[in-house]
């Protein structure tokens, strides 16, 4: 599981590297954004612009490093792929995130908040 | 002993057989994608189907299997009303035999803590499938339904 980070002053953006988060590859996605996410800053950008597939033990983790971030920290997500899109919007979980189009959109977005 | 053959498969289903591990479940899901009927789909068809089968797969490595390596496999044929797939494992049966309703996890309130982390494959599966049903023959658990 590669995952490319940008820190910024305000935000951090997490970019998944690979094509897909499934429930062979869950486990680790969480476990290394909890390592990448562990300090810094408030606003977590979470790049998946590259994920192709997204299945159910994917979307839980996901939801998982959510809670990990805590009340005070905000978990942002950006550049769905159709696919993605309907997983989050089948089981309402487009609800509960801050959806940006691109993962510039989403730090522009945050840097004039 | 292998799990019993599909009575209803024709020559042209597709057919595949594996052994229900993460991995081996990824693997074989790719497979599936480039062989026909699943390669004849539009992109959104390819996705939704890659999806249904993946959670019905991981459910079944996860719980009928509880994370232990078993055969497991996996027809698909082309019907007039869409793609008719049937997924047959020799692991546990269904709790109840029966099929769990797929509801999703309660109301979702502000609170980030109740957030669900789990609980949403049923109710995909349920949402993108139609005729699903559920028979457990001979120790072996059968899944039928149709991707229209």
């Amino acid at each position: 599981m590669q995952l490319q980070t940008q820190t910024r002053p305000k935000v951090i953006s997490v970019t998944v590297l690979e094509d897909r988060i499934d429930a062979a590859s869950a486990i680790q996605f969480k476990e290394k954004m909890r390592d990448l996410t562990k300090d810094g800053p408030a606003r977590v950008v979470l790049d998946l612009a590259r994920v192709q597939f997204l299945d159910s033990s994917g979307l839980g983790a996901i939801v998982a490093v959510k809670k990990l971030l805590g009340p005070d920290r905000m978990l942002e997500l950006s550049g769905l792929t159709p696919t993605v899109e309907k997983v989050f919007r089948l089981t309402r979980m487009d609800s509960i995130f801050t959806i940006h189009p691109s993962v510039e959109a989403a730090v522009s977005h945050a840097a004039s908040a | 002993m292998p799990p019993a053959p599909d009575p209803d498969s024709r020559p042209n289903d597709l057919h595949l057989a594996f052994t229900a591990t993460p991995v081996a479940i990824r693997d074989s899901l790719q497979r599936m994608l480039t062989l026909p009927p699943l390669c004849g789909l539009s992109e959104d068809g390819r996705g939704m189907a890659e999806l249904v089968l993946a959670e019905v797969l991981n459910n079944v490595a996860e719980h009928a299997y509880a994370n232990r390596p078993g055969p497991v496999t996996v027809s698909i044929g082309q019907t007039p009303q869409g793609l008719r797939c049937v997924i047959v494992d020799q692991g546990r049966a269904m709790p109840g035999h029966a099929l769990p309703e797929g509801r999703l996890p309660g109301s979702l309130g502000p609170a980030l803590e109740d957030l669900p982390e789990g609980g949403f494959g049923w109710h995909l599966i349920r949402s993108l499938t139609q005729g699903l049903s559920y028979t457990r023959v001979d120790g072996c658990n059968r899944l039928q339904f149709l991707l229209p």
